[in-house]
């Protein structure tokens, strides 16, 4: 099921000629071919094995573990590990926070990304090109460069360890991408379109309402989705800006263990596929829109 | 005639004048969260301030104190064994495992086939970077991680290493991370490139009796050319801006053969308090990736002008 649709994405450019050429092929894979399958094959499950071993360990009772290794499938299902993992770190609450934040950042990202992108794409406001240079210079520059700065400027707004003043950067953050990204599809709207709203009398808002959101709302699910996994997986400045265990988020709680839990050689496996879940959710959910968007942040 | 126009070109601007209003948010919201405080940081960087009190100008005092520091070019040397790891290899190896699913694999079983393997290799990408390093950490741990214990069971306990702990081996042991993590992206882009390329071009080669080496070099990289270009510019800012592996494998050591930039910054900033000096850092490194990201930009912009001269 997940390649089939993985399948579509990246192949459908190609696939007219393609089963003329497959049928002629496919007669003479000869030993050769099937040597290739085989090395990328393995390539491929040595890619997956830190998944594997994260997964069975993770149900391993530890006296299991040391007496057998972690090579080998556990003789009876444990969850002890990944209990006490969850309780000891409060592991729900780490993961109501991410789903709060990553969910607020998106949703305001793209609002912002939308209403700048209106200005740049269809409004064509004078010095959008600088103002798209200075949006993508928001982007690329290091965080580094900004965290002293927003740790001081958060705590005398006092909004240092609070959930608000970290969606609000990352939001902003995430919002220049998407301006970016946005602005050069609004730039290619049909002009038709907007001049025949227009002429019946439609405000600037109406226009934005009624006809440029409905018709970029894909382009949009595509960003949302991606502001969504991105400040999941963000580290940096939820590390510096949220240090108190109740507004952790997922990736810093997993981030900041450190040594404690290593004495236990399965906690940490625990601790792994925690933090893996749900990853391979969204993986499972959002498989398609993540590779178009690959392509799209790649290539464009 | 003339005052027609007038009214018409009136009419116009401020049509475009009233569009001010959608950007105010995202401006206020840049200059407080990028403009504002990149100023500041250039402004500390000038100082001395250890985080409590005023700080004090210093002129460039940070900036030549820094030239002399063995650490900063250590952070930046091992930045460009991280671009090893992030942009080099995984493009080498994204290019040459893209074309075997796409051109050989794909034909020869099936394009399922193709994506399914495709999907493993992309997996590592999907997980928070500190999820893979705690994974991670937890494979390389001496006693009892999975390397380990596989090396004794084959019987080479010589090879058996403290990976994470030993600064000789540490930044190998990270960088083998980054490549795990790096690869799924490039070859999932490589792919999608390839899908691009006329496949008239792969079968004319067949026909003139061109082996699959050749077909890859004369058809494959050179097709290729754009991505290959935007991926390793990339990857290679992602390289210089690494922090998330470092902090959770290594934090920088040990002592301080792992250590990068903005790994060197933070420490400054919330370790030792030297926060000027570790606003220097800072901003150096701003320097360097916003050189790469205008290089980067150069391309795009030379690249979809020819695009669009070969379309007219």
């Amino acid at each position: 099921m997940a390649v089939d649709s993985l399948e579509q994405t990246a192949v459908s450019p190609a696939t007219p000629p393609a089963p003329v050429v497959r049928k002629v092929k496919r007669r003479k894979r000869g030993v050769s071919g099937w040597v290739v399958l085989a090395l990328v094959a393995a390539v491929g499950l040595l890619m997956l094995f830190p998944f594997w071993i994260a997964i069975i360990n993770a149900f391993k009772p530890a006296p299991d573990y040391i007496a057998n290794g972690p090579v080998s499938l556990p003789t009876e299902l444990d969850f002890s590990a990944l209990v006490d993992f969850w309780g000891g770190v409060d592991f729900n609450r780490k993961l109501l926070n991410s789903v709060v934040i990553s969910g607020s950042v998106a949703l305001i990202a793209v609002a912002l990304s939308l209403l700048s992108a209106f200005a740049i794409g269809i409004g064509r406001i004078r010095g959008r090109v600088w103002i798209l240079a200075l949006f993508m210079l928001a982007f690329t520059i290091p965080q580094e460069a900004l965290v002293y700065p927003l740790f001081v400027l958060t705590r005398d707004l006092g909004l240092y360890d609070t959930m608000t003043g970290v969606v609000i950067i990352l939001a902003v953050l995430q919002s220049a991408f998407g301006t970016y990204m946005l602005s050069s599809v609004l730039g290619t709207f049909p002009p038709e379109v907007l001049e025949a709203a227009r002429l019946d009398g439609a405000s600037r808002f109406q226009v934005l309402r009624l006809v440029v959101l409905p018709l970029t709302r894909p382009t949009m699910a595509v960003l949302m989705t991606f502001f969504f996994i991105w400040t999941w997986n963000d580290f940096f400045l939820p590390l510096v800006l949220l240090p108190s265990a109740d507004n952790q988020t997922v990736s810093v709680a997993l981030g900041a263990l450190s040594g404690q839990y290593t004495s236990d050689p399965t906690a940490l496996a625990a601790a792994s596929l925690a933090g893996i879940l749900p990853a391979l959710v969204f993986f499972l959910l959002f498989q398609r829109t993540l590779m178009r968007g690959v392509n799209l942040g790649a290539v464009k | 005639m003339s005052s027609l126009t007038a009214v018409r070109r009136r009419s116009t601007s401020e049509r475009r004048s009233g569009y001010w209003w959608y950007i105010l948010p995202g401006a206020v919201g840049f200059l407080a969260v990028v403009a504002v405080p990149f100023g500041m940081n250039l402004w500390y960087s000038l100082t001395s301030f250890r985080g409590v009190g005023d700080p004090v100008f210093i002129g460039f005092e940070n900036y030549q104190r820094l030239l002399g520091d063995p650490l900063f070019w250590a952070s930046f040397r091992h930045s460009v064994a991280f671009i090893v790891a992030m942009a080099i290899l995984p493009t080498a190896i994204g290019v040459v495992v893209a074309a075997v699913l796409f051109n050989f694999i794909s034909p020869k079983f099936g394009s399922k086939v193709a994506s399914f393997l495709r999907a493993t290799y992309y997996l590592p990408q999907i997980l928070p970077i500190a999820v893979a390093g705690v994974l991670w950490k937890w494979m390389y741990q001496p006693q009892y991680g999975i390397i380990n214990t596989t090396l004794r069971d084959l019987g080479l306990d010589g090879l058996a290493q403290n990976w994470l702990g030993d600064s000789d081996l540490a930044i190998y042991a990270v960088m083998n991370v980054l490549v795990w993590l790096q690869i799924g992206y490039t070859v999932v882009v490589f792919m999608a490139g390839l899908s691009r390329v006329d496949p008239a071009l792969y079968e004319a080669a067949e026909l003139d009796g061109a082996t699959w080496l050749q077909q890859f070099r004369t058809i494959t990289l050179n097709q290729l050319r754009p991505e290959i270009a935007v991926v390793l510019i990339t990857t290679s800012v992602a390289a210089l801006k690494v922090f998330a592996p470092i902090f959770v494998l290594t934090r920088g050591g040990p002592g301080t053969s792992t250590i990068v930039p903005a790994y060197f910054s933070f420490s400054n900033f919330f370790t030792t308090t030297k926060v000027g000096y570790g606003a220097a850092v800072a901003s150096v490194l701003a320097l360097m990736i916003s050189v790469v990201a205008v290089v980067l930009l150069r391309y795009q912009t030379r690249n979809s002008e020819g695009f669009e001269d070969g379309r007219g």
